[in-house]
């Protein structure tokens, strides 16, 4: 790398495209020059939870709400191990680009500014990008890898899809929650800290273990297989364990990436969609009846409803595109959502998810 | 199909008042199209005449009748409808509703209730039953209680501690509502409040907490969503009516957004709403606690906003749940593809400001609070609140051209006390105190508005400051394109330079800085868009907008509603463009006025929420190079642009600029006056107070004083001797040769009349000569008109119709226009004329069933019509307008009529004669019917003697006369027996203002001895005392005459209930 580009601070830098696009706009937060895949997001609050929500892991975050930052960023109390304002305890975005950073901030419960808290977590940023152009560009074109280039200093394309994304944002250790009766086994593919957080108010107690970790050693009533980055065919491991499950007929809940693994151990198949629900308003309705619901929802790939094997129905769908977002097995206690009903961001309209899935853990 | 439903009783919100305005038209006309589509008919009850919803291609039927029950139930047990929408019509027609139910008269008749029912009405209008419904689901709300008497009041007020709020129920803009900091505060207050409603609410006074709004929809299958979340600029304890209002909302995390998304859910579904509903919070500005101040369970002016800031059409959504639909079942009518159940992401922030013309009232208390004074609003949007405040500070055509950087000044002595006790310049001292290095904390504690505003604000002040210190030459695209993103006009920038704001304009072009269009598209770009609803903005790079408008003409719409300019010119908006696409163009719609049906993104091929300016109006008719622009339908707004739009080569339709300019210019109108040998009232334009005082003496007392420049709020004022002429010209206006004042003489005892037409080519196509009920020197927008006229010579007829003739062919008219003449003695003159739609367009409109503005939009576009003209004789009706007052919460404003508009709206009636349609306009606006006891004060003796014989009729009714001395004895003196009152001042009693007080009138007669009173007369009192009080007011001598008659010749409460097309 050309070093002096290092040393002297530039004011502007590009995002470039795959297909070529490129829009110029003025850093913020750490400088360097990164490469991911580009997303958008169309949320209007929570961008505290939204930068650390680790199914983030490998892009290129875009925010469609033009004022980010306005409220700043409440305090990260780094030995608390379940942030109360946080998903997890880093910000795992590659980059975060959006129109205008709010340089105030006016909030009482806010330490610092989005544009500190980016810089002590060397995560770059740009601003005065026409994000809408930028959206409109993905939606057409679909979610494609882009780079943040800082002066001289160039980084290669980076396609997160054929990547173990999960093996870097996954707990490395087991770790035990809470003393409630039913014993929870969550298996962390990245996981958001609101669903430990809903299964703790609850008062269960979780042991959560590293997606790889050999899950015959531990005894549990229940299993949640978490949210989680990346293409959910590369993980092979994760699905096979989940298959174990299925056999043993072990209470499951996927959320998520949990629901692509599950859903692939049961047989069906996934698919990558043009551009992602990435969102706080994803209308569902729950199949066969008149129920919906607004959700919150973080996803690039999704299970194909045609493919779902005998026994498995779907349980939501999408209102926009009709897309899979959960099913149910019809005899055995197996029940998968696409959404977050951890919510955070977005709305907590679904959080009886988690009763739903408590009422089989026996 | 959901319903069985065949038929449709939708109940309006009758005059556009303060608290109710232009926004219940929309969710009307949207119910009824809603309606329409399922095939239902449609019946609507509405004597507003202005409205959209009346015309005639919306409901099937269309009565023009006061909402009371009275009426109503006539009109129930004549179509008798299967079902009735009360959450349309604002709180008139939500009270109207509940009376129904309370009489029995729904259940008389079977007519189902749509939508959200009786009782979860109940339990959100009667504080005490929501207070109880809160609890049951630990929903927090203020600490309060409803009480029945002052006692009560101070004992709890006592116990929670001060400063509270003092509130009642069934009330719309916090009418009777505000803070007591101590007990004697709360004496005051509450014995006020109670003479409003038998049960008022204490509570406790959340002092500079945020205040929180969310739009929430509920259908039948228990689906609930949030179309919107707004939240207030300024601190509880601001009425939401008269906070500058931000959507979606800034400060808030999203724990905060959630937690209130959670529990206005929680409650909407406990209360049981179907439908539309509103619910406010306070939000503490330290923690995360909350409490819910209210929920509205209808349409609101809140829902109206929601709707234009999202493009989800709340109303239209509502009408349809109300029948039994699911959310999931509606499409998204912007995007088409997707449902109508989700919650829109906005990639733009939206700014509302309120709109006040405080100053046109004498006496009126101009401090912002918990009740309600602005009459209209507008809405700016863009990708910066500094872009969109900025905006909206232009948009709202007060003489300001952002929030900085003006010509004219917005300045403050008593800096603190003017942040401290906002009024509706706060926002104009904030900008003042940050020019003064005040700190963005040391404003906060002065104003509890949120930090981030204030460094929003601080932005703008700083770009002006960068652009002052920078060289002309050193002026960089980069600075531009910055003051340019930041909603600084061309115009701003030139006033800090020194410069015209053409120069920057052509910088600008230079650098090729230009606003971008982009979509109202309710999903933040993740799905097209297939409508048209666009804004302007410099924070993005390229146009989002595919231009399909061939053969497009642009219409200019009103702006914000204000007093002498609202619904009426919506109306003719809305008409032009409807003509327009018929005949096949492509209509485009500029307007920024959230309450309006023309900024409905259906009714128009394309609608530009956008300013009304040269600059931005140059803007857009670049981008999309339309045949022309129609300025003649949006009133004085449109009107005064002309002549700038015209001079960048902007193609005015219609009348040639040049005539528009020489009826707008005084000298140049009269020239021509002179050469067609027409009379006009004596005037000239003088800059010296001498030469003034020398015209007033050469013409004779009273003239009319109109000034160029106004330092107070007195804008016209009559002068009747020497004294008050000198003491007006000193003390209110700023007399100079750069600003003259026009004085023309003021012609007493004279009849005046409106002459609202259609002209081709200069030759008259339809016409109507509307006579007014007061003498001349009531204002025409204030005036009570006839139609046809029915107390005018034939003679007098026939010269108006000769003068306007001579006028249409001489300006060579092409379209509306409206003339004013006074007439005396069969002597007729020419007060003004106006080259544009008129106010009373719809009301001539609708009286005559013929629909003039239809006919001058075909005129516009050269479309050849034919001669349309008849006689007045050939109706066997009378059509009626009357105005209705906002005095009432106006605190301390004089009600009384002059050469100033004061109404805030108007309604009209239809009758077999004139006695009819007056008795049933009056009714509309608020008279009360049977009248019993009537308290007078007759004014001069010349009013005295004329007014005699009115009284001694009305006696003769057995209504039962009090009045004060002067008029007591004269009346006496006549033989007539009245009882004499002791004026307010004299500290004896029974005094006037006492007796109005313990509710023993029905109605009070003032007429004002001069014209227009500074001092707090016995008579002002009696007034003020009169509509604090909420009885009927008359200061007019024509009006009471015309009462008396009336009263003799009908039976008020036996009224014909005709719908229009019965006419
Ligand atoms: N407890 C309170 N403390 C401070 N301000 C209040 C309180 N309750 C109401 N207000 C103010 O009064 C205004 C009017 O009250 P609201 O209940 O909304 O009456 P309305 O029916 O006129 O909207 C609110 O917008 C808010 O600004
Ligand atoms: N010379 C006059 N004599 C008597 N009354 C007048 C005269 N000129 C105006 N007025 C009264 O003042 C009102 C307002 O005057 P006008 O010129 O119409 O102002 P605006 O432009 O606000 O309509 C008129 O409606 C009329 O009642
Ligand atoms: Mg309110
Ligand atoms: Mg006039």
């Amino acid at each position: 790398m050309n070093l002096n580009t290092k040393y002297v601070l530039k004011k502007t830098a590009k995002l470039i495209l795959e297909d070529g696009n490129i829009f110029e706009g003025k850093i913020f937060g750490y400088q360097k020059s990164v490469a991911g895949e580009v997303v958008f997001n169309t949320g209007m609050v929570g961008y505290p939870e939204t930068l650390t929500d680790p199914s983030y892991k490998g892009q290129i975050l875009v925010m469609t709400y033009p004022l980010v930052g306005n409220y700043g960023i409440p305090p990260m109390n780094d030995n608390e191990d379940i942030p109360e304002n946080f998903e997890s305890d880093r910000i795992q975005v590659q980059a975060l680009i959006v129109s205008e950073e709010s340089k105030s901030f006016s909030h009482w419960n806010a330490v610092s500014s989005l544009d500190g808290w980016l810089k002590k977590f060397n995560v770059p940023g740009l601003y005065g990008i026409d994000t809408r152009r930028l959206t409109k560009i993905l939606r057409e074109h679909g979610t494609m890898p882009g780079k943040i280039e800082i002066g001289e200093e160039k980084v290669e394309y980076y396609n997160p899809d054929t990547d173990d994304l999960i093996s870097k944002v996954t707990v490395h250790q087991l770790e035990k929650y809470g003393s409630g009766r039913k014993r929870i086994l969550l298996i962390d593919c990245g996981c958001k800290k609101s669903i430990l957080k809903n299964l703790l108010q609850r008062n269960e107690s979780v042991l959560r273990v590293p997606y790889d970790y050999d899950i015959e050693k531990e005894d549990y009533d229940g299993v949640v297989i978490s949210n989680g980055p990346g293409n959910p065919v590369v993980y092979k491991q994760l699905v096979s364990s989940a298959k174990k499950l299925l056999q043993k007929q072990v209470p499951t809940l996927g959320i998520c990436m949990g629901h692509q693994i599950i859903s692939l151990a049961a047989g069906a198949k996934t698919y990558k969609l043009k551009y992602g629900h990435r969102s706080q308003n994803q209308p569902v309705k729950e199949v066969g009846s008149n129920r919906c619901y607004v959700t919150s929802q973080n996803h690039s790939f999704a299970v194909n409803t045609k493919s779902l094997p005998r026994g498995w129905q779907p349980w939501f769908e999408n209102l926009n595109d009709y897309s899979n977002e959960g099913t149910r097995h019809e005899k055995l206690p197996f029940i998968t959502v696409q959404f977050h009903p951890e919510a955070a961001p977005g709305p907590v309209d679904t959080s009886f998810i988690f009763d739903e899935f408590l009422k089989n853990v026996k | 199909m959901k319903h069985k439903i065949k038929k449709v009783l939708v109940i309006g919100s009758s005059a556009l008042k303060i608290g109710e305005a232009g926004e219940f038209d929309y969710s009307g006309s949207q119910a009824i199209k809603a309606l329409k589509e399922e095939g239902i008919y449609t019946i609507l009850i509405n004597p507003n005449i202005a409205t959209i919803q009346t015309s005639d291609y919306l409901a099937d039927k269309v009565y023009l009748l006061p909402i009371n029950t009275n009426y109503v139930e006539k009109v129930i047990a004549k179509e008798k409808p299967d079902g009735i929408i009360l959450g349309f019509g604002g709180q008139t027609a939500l009270n109207c509703g509940l009376a129904l139910y309370r009489e029995g008269i729904l259940k008389k008749y079977n007519v189902t209730v749509l939508g959200t029912q009786i009782d979860a009405i109940e339990n959100t209008e009667d504080r005490q039953l929501f207070c109880n419904k809160l609890s049951e689901i630990n929903v927090k709300f203020p600490q309060s209680n409803a009480v029945t008497s002052v006692e009560e009041a101070v004992e709890f007020a006592q116990k929670i501690g001060f400063p509270v709020i003092i509130r009642i129920a069934y009330a719309l803009g916090g009418l009777g509502s505000g803070i007591c900091r101590n007990k004697n505060d709360v004496k005051k207050l509450a014995a006020k409040a109670l003479s409003y409603s038998s049960q008022i609410l204490v509570e406790e006074y959340l002092e500079g907490w945020k205040e929180i709004e969310y739009e929430v929809v509920r259908d039948r299958y228990d689906n609930c969503i949030t179309v919107c979340n707004m939240e207030n600029i300024d601190p509880m304890g601001i009425h939401t009516g008269e906070s500058i209002v931000v959507a979606p909302s800034q400060t808030l995390t999203n724990n905060e957004f959630h937690m209130l998304r959670e529990v206005a859910i929680k409650t909407i579904r406990h209360l049981g709403i179907v439908g539309e509903c509103n619910i406010q919070y306070a939000l503490d500005a330290n923690s995360q606690d909350y409490r819910v101040i209210e929920v509205n369970a209808r349409l609101s002016r809140s829902s109206a906003l929601a709707s234009k800031a999202t493009g989800y059409p709340l109303a239209f959504v509502a009408a349809k749940l109300a029948l039994g639909y699911g959310l999931h079942e509606l499409p998204n009518s912007i995007t088409k593809t997707t449902k109508a159940f989700f919650e829109p992401a906005l990639d733009y922030i939206v700014v509302k400001v309120p709109r006040w013309d405080l100053k046109k009232f004498r006496l009126v208390k101009r401090n912002l609070g918990s009740s309600m004074k602005s009459v209209g609003e507008v809405m700016a949007i863009g990708r910066k609140f500094e872009e969109a405040i900025q905006k909206a500070m232009r948009m709202l055509d007060i003489g300001v051209e952002g929030l900085t950087a003006s010509r004219t000044k917005v300045e403050f002595e008593e800096l603190e006390t003017a942040l401290r006790e906002p009024t509706e310049e706060r926002m104009f001292a904030i900008v003042q105190a940050l020019k003064k290095g005040y700190s963005v904390d040391w404003i906060y504690s002065l104003t509890h508005i949120n930090k981030w505003f204030l460094y929003k604000i601080k932005n703008i002040v700083e770009i002006e400051k960068k652009i002052a210190s920078t060289p002309a030459k050193k002026f960089s695209k980069e600075l531009l394109l910055e003051a340019k993103q930041h909603g600084f006009s061309d115009r701003q920038i030139a006033n800090i330079l020194g410069l015209d704001a053409h120069d920057i304009y052509l910088k600008r072009t230079k650098y090729g800085i230009h606003p971008f269009i982009q979509h109202i598209d309710t999903l933040a770009a993740e799905y097209p868009a297939k409508t048209n609803y666009l804004y302007l903005t410099y924070n993005c790079s390229v146009h989002d907008f595919e231009f399909n408008l061939k053969r497009s003409v642009i219409i200019l719409g009103s702006g914000p509603y204000r007093i002498g300019s609202s619904v009426e010119f919506d109306w003719c908006c809305v008409i032009t463009g409807k003509t327009l696409r018929e005949m096949g163009y492509k209509t485009v719609m500029i307007n920024c006025n959230p309450e309006t049906v023309s900024t409905d993104y259906d009714e128009f091929d394309a609608l530009f929420f956008e300013e009304l300016t040269t600059e931005t109006i140059w803007e857009i008719y670049n981008a999309i190079n339309p045949m022309g622009v129609v300025v003649s339908m949006g009133g004085q707004t449109p009107n005064n642009l002309v002549m700038k739009l015209y001079n960048i080569g902007i193609k005015i339709l219609g009348t040639s600029p040049a005539s528009i300019d020489t009826a707008e210019n005084r000298s140049k109108f009269s020239a021509m006056l002179d050469e067609l040998e027409i009379e006009q009232p004596e005037w000239s334009k003088l800059s010296t107070i001498q030469d003034a005082l020398q015209f007033a003496n050469k013409v004779g007392y009273p003239v009319l004083v109109r000034p160029s420049y106004v330092l107070s709020g007195a804008a016209m004022a009559i002068a009747t001797h020497d004294f008050e002429l000198t003491n007006f010209l000193q003390k209110a206006v700023d007399v100079s040769p750069e600003h003259p004042v026009v004085i023309s003489k003021f012609l007493v005892n004279a009849k005046e009349l409106e002459f609202d037409a259609v002209a081709q080519n200069g030759k008259i196509i339809c016409s109507a000569i509307s006579e007014h009920v007061e003498n001349a020197g009531v204002h025409s927008g204030d005036a009570t008109l006839v139609l046809p006229a029915q107390r005018t010579y034939l003679e007098t007829m026939r010269q108006i119709k000769q003068i306007s003739a001579d006028i249409a062919k001489s300006l060579n008219i092409n379209g509306p226009f409206n003339i004013q003449f006074i007439a005396r003695d069969n002597r007729v003159k020419v007060i003004e004329c106006n080259l544009r739609a008129s106010r009373s367009f719809p009301f001539v409109s609708k009286t005559l069933k013929k629909n003039f503005i239809e006919i001058a939009a075909k005129v516009i576009v050269g479309k050849k019509v034919e001669y349309l003209d008849d006689h007045t004789f050939s109706y066997d009706y009378v059509g009626v307008k009357a105005p209705e007052f906002s005095f009432t919460r106006l605190e301390g404003a004089d009600p009384t009529t002059g050469v100033e508009m004061a109404s805030t709206g108007e309604v009209a009636c239809l009758g077999q004669n004139f006695d009819e349609a007056f008795l049933k306009a009056l009714t509309s606006v608020g008279y009360r019917f049977p009248v019993k006891s009537i308290l007078i004060s007759s004014g001069s003796i010349e009013s005295k003697s004329e007014l005699l014989e009115p009284t001694r009729q009305m006696v003769k009714l057995g209504i039962k006369f009090y009045a004060t001395h002067g008029t007591s004895k004269f009346m006496n003196a006549n033989g007539i027996p009245v009882e004499a009152l002791e004026w307010p001042l004299s500290g004896k009693s029974p005094n006037a203002a006492d007796f109005i007080k313990s509710g023993k009138v029905d109605l009070v007669i003032n007429i004002p001895k001069n014209f227009q009173e500074e001092e707090l007369t016995n008579d002002y009192i009696i007034r003020r005392t009169a509509v604090d009080y909420k009885i009927p007011l008359i200061t007019n001598r024509q009006l009471a005459m015309r009462l008396a008659e009336a009263l003799a010749n009908k039976d008020p409460l036996n009224l014909e209930t005709k719908s229009w097309d019965e006419y």
